[in-house]
């Protein structure tokens, strides 16, 4: 059964339609490279599935299970998470603090509730070692790199045990080294059976780490097809419109 | 395997020495602790116990608003309308007291008065999106307006009944020590622990540091905004409910000004202006270090004018002085 399958999604804001009639599935464990020029309904895609936006028309499943998301945190309960692209993480507090960011485990002392920082250490450990990150839970995110910044973007994606992780340029304005970083952890995610939507520009990185790729041009699918048989001068064709589809 | 980045972070495993002398709080401190070593050599009546009593009970009126202060600026904001919220709650006391209410009751009217003001900030800049600094600049002006509206800008001196109360709360003492200090003593002790261990704590460093990521972690910003300049407005309506215990009078030009000092001893207390950073400590030991400029000038004869030259100076330099630490990481 697929993971997620979009079936006849459309969305118009007005008079602009910028999806139209996109259908596309994705199997557990699969990363999707998703691409298109500036413009081309990625994002508003990526909004749907989040939650922020509901189709005009179409229908969206999880696992066999027709979903309606009214509210990002819809979209959350049945384990769809976003990495934004600016990470939105919180520079000043430490890479725990950022993981359980409006999620912190309380203890209780009598009537007083209080934050489980011991916990929150040893959990986001135990979530930067899954990853395989040189990150330590208490050092500050400002002091971190690039990669690093990832890793905590991410661990926190794991922390509910998502479905779908869904990646928004994870490695735009980074490091060639940390680039290398970053697609580990889309592998890890994969391997762990999470489904990645992974947009980005760069096509080495869709290439080197998806399992299939999408491409959207003008709100239209005009290919869908698993990363070997396609190519990036291929790719590249279909998103300038100088190959029709294919 | 070891990279560049494993050395750069292992140095970072600091003894908590290191980590001490990084902290702005630390160096302030030891410039408090300076300036009253020098004053004690300088001058006998500096340690005397009268002026101990004074500086101590002088500071805390100070040090309380800005540990409220430390809040709204290290969740990214500013009140510049603390001082007005000194008055209004101190003339509000005064009238009902001298109306014939008894002091909680009056005491709750004014602090009410004082959490009204922080509720309308608090509103005003999370819900209508008004930059802070407008908001509480037009508080500043209506609420010492409403004061003299409220007091027909004349003086109150007799409290009422409960007259001899309000003079002891504020102006008494308990062994040996100010009423106020007490207070400082609980309000600071309390923050520092609800600023570390609670959620509100925690979420209001997060809005500060980056209130976008706070709003993505479903936390409720906006809610949490009102709040913050709320506690704020209450620091400042308790210091108002003590100054007019401590002064047994109230005219409408009280805490004229006072909001620069607070925000003086919360920025030498470490407390960023850009957000995401502050601590209680810090501005308690900033107000301190203040109060012993203001104090020193006095004892050593040099005029008062003098004054804001030195705070001037030491708001400065500790700024400059937490650039400069940034720079070398």
């Amino acid at each position: 059964m697929s993971r997620l399958v979009f079936s006849g999604i459309s969305k118009n804001f007005g008079a602009i339609q910028a999806l139209s009639d996109v259908s596309l599935s994705i199997e557990p464990g699969e990363v999707l490279g998703l691409m298109g020029d500036n413009g081309a309904g990625k994002s508003t895609l990526v909004k749907i599935i989040a939650g922020n936006f509901r189709p005009s028309a179409g229908e969206l499943s999880i696992d066999g299970k027709s979903v309606v998301f009214h509210r990002p945190i819809d979209a959350q309960r049945e384990g769809v998470e976003m990495v934004y692209q600016d990470l939105a993480l919180a520079d000043n507090l430490s890479a725990a603090s950022n993981v359980f960011l409006g999620r912190e485990p309380l203890r209780r002392f009598g009537p007083i509730r209080y934050i489980d920082y011991k916990r929150m250490n040893t959990v986001s450990a135990e979530l930067f070692k899954q990853l395989k990150s040189e990150t330590r839970p208490r050092q500050l995110v400002r002091r971190m790199s690039g990669g690093q910044r990832q890793a905590v973007a991410i661990a926190r994606t794991l922390l509910s045990e998502p479905k779908i992780v869904m990646m928004d340029e994870p490695t735009a304005a980074i490091s060639v080294r940390q680039v290398a970083e970053v697609l580990d952890l889309i592998r890890r995610l994969r391997d762990r059976g999470i489904s990645v939507i992974l947009i980005s520009h760069r096509m080495p990185d869709i290439f080197s780490v998806s399992d299939k790729i999408a491409v959207l041009r003008r709100g239209r699918l005009v290919c869908r097809k698993p990363v070997g048989a396609s190519s990036p001068e291929e790719v590249t064709g279909l998103i300038t419109g100088a190959i029709d589809a294919a | 395997m070891t990279t560049l980045d494993d050395i750069i972070n292992n140095s970072r495993h600091d003894s908590w020495f290191a980590r001490l002398k990084n902290l702005q709080v630390f160096w302030v401190f030891i410039a408090a602790v300076l300036a009253c070593l020098a004053l004690s050599l300088m001058t006998d009546a500096f340690t005397s116990d009268r002026n101990l009593f004074n500086v101590a009970r002088n500071f805390a009126f100070v040090a309380i608003i800005a540990i409220g202060m430390t809040a709204v600026i290290a969740s990214g904001g500013i009140d510049l309308s603390v001082g007005s919220s000194v008055v209004l709650s101190a003339m509000v006391i005064s009238v009902a007291m001298a109306s014939g209410m008894g002091f909680w009751l009056s005491a709750g009217l004014a602090l009410g008065a004082a959490l009204l003001v922080g509720l309308l900030n608090g509103i005003l800049i999370a819900y209508a999106g008004m930059p802070a600094f407008v908001v509480t600049l037009g508080s500043l002006s209506a609420a010492r307006s409403l004061a003299m509206v409220l007091s027909d800008n004349k003086m109150i001196w007799e409290f009422g009944p409960d007259h001899d109360l309000l003079l002891w709360i504020g102006g008494g003492s308990t062994l040996g020590f100010p009423h106020p200090l007490y207070v400082l003593c609980v309000l600071a002790v309390v923050m520092s622990l609800v600023f570390r261990w609670t959620r509100w704590g925690q979420h209001l460093f997060a809005i500060g540091g980056n209130e976008n990521a706070a709003v993505l972690a479903g936390i409720p910003v906006r809610r949490l905004k009102v709040s913050i300049y709320m506690f704020s407005a209450m620091t400042a309506g308790l210091a108002g409910i003590l100054m007019a215990g401590w002064l047994g009078s109230v005219t409408t030009n009280l805490g004229q000004g006072m909001e620069l000092t607070v925000i003086a001893a919360a920025v030498i207390g470490g407390a960023n202006l850009a957000g995401g950073e502050g601590n209680v400590l810090g501005a308690v030991v900033g107000a301190l270090l203040i109060e012993v400029i203001r104090n020193s000038l006095i004892l050593l004869g040099i005029s008062t004018f003098w004054q804001g030259m030195f705070i001037g100076t030491f708001i400065i330099v500790a700024v400059a002085f937490d650039r400069f630490r940034n720079m070398r990481r």
